[in-house]
């Protein structure tokens, strides 16, 4: 690719137009930490749903309780 | 172990580390795409909770966590560009005009910024870091994801656009620039 297709002279006026059109803003410094507004953001993520550890036992003795004993499972149908 | 490996293993003491090293840098590679300082400082924000999401990805030995920033930072900024409405006034950011710009010259100004602040976002984002910042094409092509060879096709259809919508508006930009 030329580069007279991306810099003909003819684009020079342009671009100092548009240089002047759009100057650098006042205070392009960061002014403050933004670390307090990181926590917060990184605070307000939702939690991963936490499963307690009694709850994956009980859910393993059932399990267990239905391989062991499979005619247990209409039983267990009729009660829901 | 380093940083950068206490990081991608989600140590927060390790990403608090690398934002205060690097928060300043991002900002101000946003505040030269986004021209606010106040949406910079979001976008700032958003890039570093985009990093800290994307964690795992980053590679602590071979990676470059300036450049992967900064590319980050690009990407928010142009989403940013996508979605916002275009405001053709000046922010409180900006100087005041010279004192003796002439009628002629801030409406063309004027006609230039609307014309501008309309163009697609991804070529807003490459023509604002080529033209008015003057970025190197290389230093463009790493921050956008993308080929040199295609920087120089977007800035030369963002050039395009804006003659074509001046045009529109009846405005001929003149060959030599009106004096300060």
């Amino acid at each position: 690719m030329s580069d007279k297709m991306t810099h003909p002279e003819n684009e020079k006026e342009l671009q100092a137009l548009l240089q002047r059109a759009f100057p650098p803003p006042q205070n392009a410094e960061l002014q403050r930490d933004l670390w307090p507004q990181m926590l917060r953001r990184l605070d307000a993520q939702p939690q991963p749903l936490r499963v307690p550890w009694f709850e994956w036992a009980l859910a393993a003795v059932v399990a267990a309780m239905l391989v062991l004993f499979p005619n247990a499972i209409p039983a267990l149908l009729y009660q829901l | 172990m380093e940083l950068l490996e206490r990081f991608a293993a989600g140590d927060l003491e390790a990403f608090e580390a690398l934002f205060r090293e690097h928060q300043k840098e991002v900002y101000r590679w946003a505040v030269r795409i986004v021209r606010d300082t106040g949406i910079a400082e979001d976008l700032t924000v958003e890039t570093f909770w985009r990093i800290y999401r994307a964690r795992q990805r980053f590679d602590p030995v071979a990676g470059n966590f300036r450049a992967w920033a900064r590319r980050i930072a690009t990407n928010a900024a142009l989403d940013h560009l996508r979605h916002a409405r275009v405001e053709t006034e000046l922010g409180e950011d900006y100087p005041a005009a010279v004192h003796g710009d002439s009628a002629v010259r801030d409406e063309l100004r004027g006609h230039l910024r609307r014309a501008f602040l309309e163009l697609p976002a991804k070529y807003r984002v490459v023509a604002t870091l080529a033209l008015i910042e003057e970025e190197p094409y290389k230093e463009i092509a790493d921050a956008v994801g993308i080929s040199v060879a295609l920087v120089k096709v977007r800035v030369f259809r963002a050039v395009r656009l804006l003659r074509k919508k001046l045009n529109s508006l009846g405005v001929e930009v003149p060959a030599k620039c009106p004096t300060k």
